[in-house]
């Protein structure tokens, strides 16, 4: 029996959703007017459509380096963070009768409660010496610091696997290698989902880190760029609105095709 | 022996990357290091002149008045939006799904637009409906400029925990609801009664890593503010970055961040007292 819906809570609902359209709305509009047309709340449609916001953003910010940077940068965290934390998830939580890895465990999580600005000068000293203070020790970094929360949430997982799937493998002769790539990962599929979403969205919208860490301007991420740019762009706003449209675009195009199954990711990391 | 080479990689480098620096910090917090040259020793002098600098105790008042006020609008605001979504609604995916934009926004960029908003738009508004106390820009205004970081950082964080309470909403069984319906019990007793024992655990956890990410801010801090007007909204994460990177106080922010360490790990070790006591599971 299908009950009935609750049309007043709906319309309640979609009204309290346009907190969240009507700022996005505004970079859109703005992003599309000419300057003299910016006065106002600036709420209004544009009048006249001046896309040479776009071109001038586009070359003022070298976006495409920065978005190459970023995707590039996310791209490699979430596949690393995915064939390392999981695997060392793996070890920890099929040998949590060894006191090493018990240890371990502990020793990995509770660096969850040491806030980044404790570390943030020292390792900006020490990615710079290691010549890392680029998309290579972006990528590095986000695997390492990703660890802790990503243990946290496979190893959960893990432990509700079954361990006779792993015997009868072992039994067969296959090595605790191949049993992890053959038989673990691919059941791994729901939490490398929720994981790697995760890391996408860190990656690709963190702000602190590239800044505390990225030295040279050919090596930033869109956010950092936006920030180097922000005093640059003056009173310049149809352009400067042009370039955080692009920046904020390539991750919501995927989000809209993708939406579902995103959301559905983050959630089975949170029931778990 | 295997097991040994799946985590001895990650090992070293967390050592490395992690361990390392925060000892290396806790090092030079007993220094007057500028981040560069020579340095020497100064005993606990770092730590005993926080607590009479002014511009800490600011950044420190400021940041826990402003984790604590958005912590609460948060999770209220988010398990207000997740009981409805969990209703009987249409669209209900589609609203889901609008709910949760800000969280993959960069909180930086997004926080550009806010802060233009706030410094032209509302004012136009106010002004135009007559309302002078929003006639000028609150982000200007030292009183009120928190407000500005606040709005930004709700409406940024509440995307996340929609999700997470929804999640935690749909493993209520419909039967316990039924029950509690049969028994007279009008919505709001049902909530108070059903829903929040049935979702403590997800409320509890929330609300702490709510607190925990607030107490960090850094990102919101530099769109909307940058610390301003004056240093009526500098965080203590961009005090540290500000005086550590640009102010030559290595040394001195450092032992700054080894306090908020410790205030952070009170801050977990009450978490993890809260989380046993509840049994709770989940990330």
């Amino acid at each position: 029996m299908r009950s009935k819906t609750n049309w007043w809570l709906t319309a309640l609902l979609a009204v309290l959703s346009l907190t969240v359209l009507i700022p996005l709305y505004f970079v859109v509009v703005t992003a599309l007017k000419t300057p003299d047309q910016l006065g106002g709340s600036g709420f209004a449609l544009p009048t006249e459509v001046r896309w040479e916001n776009f071109a001038d953003a586009w070359r003022m910010t070298n976006f495409p380096r920065a978005a190459l940077n970023s995707a590039l940068v996310t791209v490699g965290a979430v596949v690393l963070t995915l064939l390392t934390n999981s695997m060392v998830a793996y070890a920890i939580a099929r040998n949590r009768h060894r006191r090493f890895f018990r240890i371990l465990f502990i020793y990995f999580v509770s660096a969850l409660f040491v806030p980044f600005p404790i570390l943030m000068l020292p390792v900006a000293k020490q990615t710079a010496f290691l010549g890392l203070d680029n998309q290579a020790g972006l990528i590095l970094l986000y695997v390492v610091y990703g660890l802790s929360f990503n243990i946290f949430i496979f190893t959960a997982y893990i432990r509700s696997i079954p361990r006779e799937l792993e015997e009868a493998a072992v039994i067969d002769g296959a090595s605790t290698w191949t049993v992890f790539w053959r038989i673990i990962f691919p059941l791994l599929m729901p939490m490398n989902a929720t994981v790697g979403i995760l890391t996408c969205l860190w990656a690709w919208n963190d702000f602190l880190l590239p800044l505390v860490i990225v030295s040279a301007p050919e090596a930033a991420t869109l956010p950092l760029v936006q920030h180097a740019f922000q005093g640059t762009f003056q009173t310049n706003y149809t352009v400067a609105f042009a370039s955080y449209l692009m920046a904020m675009a390539p991750l919501l195009i995927v989000y809209v095709f993708a939406q579902r199954w995103v959301i559905s990711g983050v959630t089975q990391g949170a029931v778990k | 022996m295997s097991f040994f080479w799946m985590v001895l990689p990650a090992l070293v480098l967390f050592l490395v990357f992690h361990t390392i620096p925060v000892l290396q910090g806790i090092f030079y917090s007993f220094t007057d290091s500028a981040g560069y040259g020579a340095w020497d020793f100064v005993g606990l002098s770092n730590y005993t002149a926080l607590f009479s600098d002014e511009r800490v105790l600011s950044a420190y008042l400021f940041t826990f008045q402003f984790a604590l006020v958005a912590t609460i609008l948060v999770n209220g605001i988010a398990l207000a939006l997740a009981v409805g979504l969990n209703g009987r609604i249409r669209f209900r995916n589609a609203l889901r799904g609008i709910y949760f934009v800000p969280n993959i926004l960069a909180i930086l960029v997004i926080g550009y637009v806010f802060n233009y908003l706030f410094s032209n738009s509302l004012p136009e508004i106010a002004s135009a409906l007559g309302i002078e106390a929003l006639s000028t820009s609150i982000l200007a205004d030292p009183e009120l400029a928190w407000v500005g970081v606040l709005a930004l950082a709700v409406w940024q964080a509440v995307a996340f925990n929609v999700i997470i309470y929804l999640a935690g909403l749909q493993t209520v069984p419909a039967e316990l609801y039924e029950a509690a319906a049969l028994d007279g019990a009008g919505p709001w007793r049902r909530f108070r009664g059903v829903t929040l024992p049935m979702i403590a655990g997800f409320v509890v956890v929330n609300t702490v890593l709510s607190l925990k990410n607030f107490l960090q801010v850094f990102d919101h801090v530099v769109a909307m503010t940058n610390g301003g007007p004056g240093t009526a909204t500098e965080s203590i994460s961009v005090l540290i970055y500000k005086g550590g990177f640009q102010g030559g106080e290595y040394g001195y922010q450092i032992a700054n961040a080894v306090v908020f360490m410790a205030v952070i790990a009170l801050f977990a070790v009450v978490q993890f007292r809260v989380m046993r006591n509840r049994g709770v599971s989940h990330a």
